[in-house]
């Protein structure tokens, strides 16, 4: 049984096409996170499980219910919103049972919700003010609170964390973890934040212009990006895309240039289909953190860049390296010194390469 | 560019220090005539009123009354207790309170209503809705006259206060809708979200979530409305006459029919009767008022 199963749904604002065939499955306790450039339709997709928005085209299923046709408060679902979203005109206990006395729950049992949510979020201390006179912590705090009492089947989080300080994000992130690791409820959360993602997250949906682009664990999405756009979305700075040809001579496989000399042997890669390999158009993709400046394994490629521009950012920076007239990015401790203007010698780690057709943009 | 000296830079202190003083008190002495200017009339209206006729005819209109003689206001409120073309102001004044309280009331709230769908509940075609709501501000008076008593006539409620109700309530309509739209524009709409997986309806959000936090738009569109209708003229000349009409008509007549002699301290302290309750409206409300207008620049 699937907590969550959206089949073939597609949205249209007008004559807009927010999302566009969307099929989803999350497990008993699972942690998805879409994540996608702002109006990819992630929070669209979000609203509609939520019952917020209709459907064009397409079911939602919760526990094996098609719930596409019913009320939002009737869903088993609960929300916490980017603004918090909390009654200004209620204190925070009112805003914490609203939904309970709405569903007409007998008033003990409404007590009794109430003491174990606010204990349990530390907000015990704060039922009687107005969510004015809280923190931004500890709004989102009493969010996360009024959403818990419900005992929902999935939580739905739309960028809870966006209005924070930095500082505070990460504090409520770890917290927001913590959360899940002891309630083990299924989980649907929303951001732009990639590290919000990765370190939530059990399952990646990463999405843009209204498709998911793939849907994996955080180590695949990192690892093994499914198509450029996952490649270049994931990571900071993103991954290094270098255009050129694959060489297939008595089955050894290697990446060219235009017009250079330099062959970058392919070993040991996965590739979905070995064939048709020669003289392939691809992109040949490697992270500025697997770019090295002194050799790391057996396996790595020796190559000689000229170095045009260095960011220092604390505790590294990130040089900017000319590959045949294409810029590759590298990250290194902020204690090397390199040179400007030089040739320098750097190692490419190739057990952590990809390669992408170059027209299609897939994975191959 | 010479270079200025310690003692240079001192002069120039001093200088701006003069400018600046000069700049202030001629500030001042502009709002002190502007506010003489204002209240010029008032005090010729209170002072008149105080006065008694033959006071009124010897001396100038600046004179201060020779005494505290509230008579002219007590023949303005009640009359002078004699039967036929005897009009004072109470009967009046109370036919305006029943039109404008309702009024008021009915005109706000649908506005609040209409402003909450407007902004939360959006459908096919509202920004029409509110392109012709908005249009009904700016038509004039007039233009209603006619097809609204003829609306009058066929409801049978021509000539009486519950008319003037209705007048008043579709003509603040625009108004007060427009108030309310802006007004809610500025507040999230994921509260209306999170209300709606709590299980509220439509009537239980409004009521319990967004009517509580609208008190600073409530009261620009109570004093708004007020005066708007306590001070109107047309409709109430046009849709009423004889008992029912409000106090502005009546202001008018009795100014106006005095058959013998003008006694202007009984108009002045007409006038001032008149014009009291929207003071005390505005005395009463007014910092709410530009709390209210300001409001949603800056989300408090």
């Amino acid at each position: 049984m699937k907590t969550l199963k959206i089949e073939e749904l597609s949205k249209n604002f007008g004559s807009t096409e927010v999302l566009r065939k969307i099929n989803l499955e999350i497990d008993e306790g699972n942690f998805l996170v879409l994540l996608g450039p702002s109006g990819c339709g992630k929070s669209t997709l979000l609203n509609i499980i939520a019952g917020l928005e209709t459907i064009n085209q397409g079911n939602v299923h919760i526990d094996d219910y098609n719930v596409s046709k019913v009320e939002p408060k009737d869903r088993n679902i609960a929300m916490v919103f980017q603004s918090y979203a909390l009654y200004p005109s209620m204190n925070v206990r009112e805003n914490m049972i609203f939904g309970l006395k709405q569903a007409k729950v007998s008033k003990e049992k409404i007590e009794e919700q109430l003491e174990k949510v606010s204990k349990f979020l530390q907000v015990d201390a704060l039922l009687e003010r107005k969510p004015s006179q809280l923190s931004g912590g500890q709004r989102q705090r009493v969010a996360i609170g009024r959403a818990l009492v419900r005992e929902p089947r999935i939580f739905l989080f739309d960028e809870p964390l966006s209005n924070l300080d930095a500082k505070l994000r990460v504090e409520m992130r770890r917290e927001i973890k913590k959360l899940h690791q002891q309630l083990k409820t299924t989980v649907v959360y929303v951001t732009h934040d990639q590290t919000e993602a990765m370190s939530l997250g059990t399952n990646i949906a990463i999405m843009n212009h209204g498709v998911i682009q793939q849907n994996d664990t955080p180590e695949n999405i990192y690892n093994k990006p499914s198509n450029t756009f996952v490649a270049d979305f994931i990571g900071s700075p993103s991954m290094n895309l270098i255009k050129g040809n694959l060489k297939e001579s008595s089955n050894k496989v290697s990446f060219v240039t235009h017009g250079s000399n330099i062959e970058i042997p392919i070993n040991g890669y996965d590739f979905k289909e070995k064939s048709n390999l020669d003289n392939k158009e691809v992109f040949f993709g490697i992270r500025p953190e697997h770019i090295f400046f002194k050799k790391s394994n057996e396996e790595d490629f020796e190559i000689n860049l000229r170095a045009d521009l260095s960011e220092y950012i604390g505790h590294e920076q990130i040089m900017t390296f000319n590959f045949e007239n294409q810029e590759v990015l590298a990250k290194f401790p902020s204690t090397v010194k390199i040179d400007l203007s030089k040739n320098t010698k750097l190692f490419f780690d190739l057990t952590q390469i990809s390669l992408f057709d170059a027209k299609t943009e897939e994975r191959i | 560019m010479q270079d200025k000296t310690h003692s240079s830079y001192k002069q120039l202190e001093q200088k701006s220090k003069y400018t600046n003083m000069f700049l202030r008190w001629f500030l001042y002495f502009v709002l002190v005539i502007f506010a003489l200017y204002f209240i010029f009339p008032l005090y010729v209206m209170v002072v008149t009123s105080l006065k008694t006729m033959e006071e009124i005819r010897q001396g100038t209109l600046l004179t201060w009354p020779s005494g505290l003689n509230f008579d002219s206001w007590l023949v303005a409120w009640g009359g002078r207790g004699y039967g036929a073309g005897d009009t004072f102001l109470k009967p009046y004044f109370w036919n305006s309170i029943k039109m404008v309280v309702p009024a008021v009331f009915f005109s706000t709230f649908i506005g609040a209503m209409a402003g909450y769908v407007l902004t939360k509940w959006r459908f096919k075609g509202d920004k029409w809705v509110f392109l012709f709501l908005l249009f009904g501000c700016f038509i004039p008076y007039q233009a209603i006259l006619l097809p609204m008593a003829r609306t009058l006539g066929v409801l049978g409620i021509s000539n009486s206060v519950i008319g003037l109700v209705l007048v008043h309530t579709v003509y603040g309509i625009p108004f007060t809708t427009l108030f309310f739209r802006n007004f809610y524009v500025s507040i999230p709409s994921e509260l209306v979200k999170a209300a709606r997986i709590d299980g509220a309806g439509f009537f239980k959000i409004f009521f319990k979530i967004l009517l509580p936090v609208s008190t600073p738009i409530i009261v620009v569109t109570i004093i708004w409305q007020f005066t708007q209708i306590w001070n109107d003229f047309l409709f109430g000349s046009t849709f009423s006459f004889g008992e029912a009409a409000p106090i502005q008509v009546a202001l008018n007549n009795m100014v106006l029919s005095s058959t013998s002699v003008k006694e202007y301290n009984v108009d002045m302290a007409s006038a001032i009767i008149a014009g009291i309750p929207t003071l005390i409206v505005y005395v009463l409300a007014g910092k709410y008022f530009i709390r209210g207008l300001t409001s949603g620049a800056v989300k408090g």
